[in-house]
């Protein structure tokens, strides 16, 4: 049985089909099954970022409505061959998912991968409750930015309140994903430092992912940043955050921490 | 110029740090949790007259959110007799 996984930020904007393609990318390079589904009907654009766009046939709706099977619409990666994709759709409307079709994409998903991962759009309003729903962990994507934190604290609201495991008095569990840290602008005082977040959301740290042209440069290319360049400062620290998704106690290297100039020393690329 | 600006130039995380902790004190009070201090107050009440018996009018409890801790304060008033009743 896979585990189900939200990305979710409330903003837009902050990183969630970045770090979703990425954090996907990096499970499967590690043979692990992953299935990346986009919830953004109306605006999806994980198959852009994965590279994906020109292969899309059926997606999630199609699913929904009995148009297509499951396994028609599921977009096999050409460079990674346990990971796929599962497409929102562009033209129809969101109302298209049902909380009955989510439910079942989601179960039929879980049995056939070891990671679901669900990539949520931006907001509070239907899609972004649906792609929670059925999570078993949520990943919080927040940058060091005060409307960011807002919003991400909200959404461990809703996380608590409305997914299937809080309803059932169970706890979710949620980890926090800063996006976009800049460690010199923290370090002048200028940005949020990754304890400042930390102290207000007050869920535990998955990783830091460094501000980085490499992001950029691989959704240009269309491929997760973990492939593009696998040694690249947010590539390892995708990977290393995969590694706590899996339960590895692994500590955070803080971007600009002494630890990380001790790092450079032995040759280790500072995340 | 530049480097007399760049020295001079107050931090503004701290303030973006200090503004966060007061409007989430507020927002999470006013969403969701509410009701915790009503069933704080049912339970505390529940565990200590399993021990004793304790008038629910002599009881008071206050909750105050701050930006770095909130505090709950329980304020019960044990009458002399309390032990030998629920004995």
């Amino acid at each position: 049985m896979g585990k189900v996984i939200v990305v979710t930020s409330g903003k837009g904007g902050v990183g969630k089909t970045t770090s979703s393609a990425a954090l996907g990318a990096a499970l499967a390079q590690n043979g692990e099954k992953v299935v990346v589904v986009d919830f953004d009907v109306g605006l999806r654009n994980l198959d852009l970022v994965m590279g994906a766009e020109r292969r899309v046939v059926y997606d999630l709706v199609n699913v929904i409505q009995g148009e297509a099977k499951l396994t028609q619409a599921l977009i096999r990666d050409k460079r990674v061959e346990t990971l796929y994709l599962l497409p929102a759709s562009q033209t129809r409307d969101k109302d298209n998912l049902t909380p009955e079709g989510v439910e079942q994409v989601i179960a039929a998903l879980k049995n056939a991968f070891d990671w679901v991962i669900c990539d949520s759009p931006a907001g509070i309003e239907r899609g972004a409750t649906l792609a929670m729903r059925h999570a078993d962990v949520a990943i919080v994507v927040t940058n060091p930015e005060v409307s960011s934190v807002r919003d991400s604290d909200r959404i461990i609201g809703l996380l608590d309140s409305k997914t299937l495991k809080a309803e059932n008095g169970e706890r979710i569990e949620k980890h926090l994903l800063l996006t976009r840290y800049d460690a010199a602008r923290a370090e002048r005082g200028d940005m949020l430092k990754v304890d400042d977040v930390l102290e207000i959301l007050s869920i535990p740290l998955l990783g830091i992912i460094p501000e980085s042209m490499d992001v950029l440069r691989a959704s240009n290319v269309g491929a997760p940043v973990t492939l593009a360049d696998g040694r690249s400062a947010p590539a390892l620290a995708y990977f290393e955050a995969t590694r706590r998704l899996k339960g590895e106690s692994l500590p955070v290297t803080i971007p600009g921490d002494k630890r990380s100039f001790l790092g450079k020393i032995f040759g280790r690329k500072a995340a | 110029m530049n480097l007399f600006r760049f020295f001079s130039r107050a931090q503004s995380a701290p303030a973006a740090r200090e503004r966060l902790q007061v409007l989430l004190a507020h927002e999470r009070a006013a969403t969701g949790d509410s009701d915790l201090v009503n069933k704080l107050r049912d339970e505390i009440l529940k565990a200590i007259s399993k021990h004793m018996q304790v008038d629910d009018e002599k009881v008071s409890i206050k909750m105050e959110r701050g930006a770095q801790v909130s505090t709950l304060a329980v304020d019960i008033e044990i009458p002399f007799d309390a032990g030998k009743k629920a004995a």
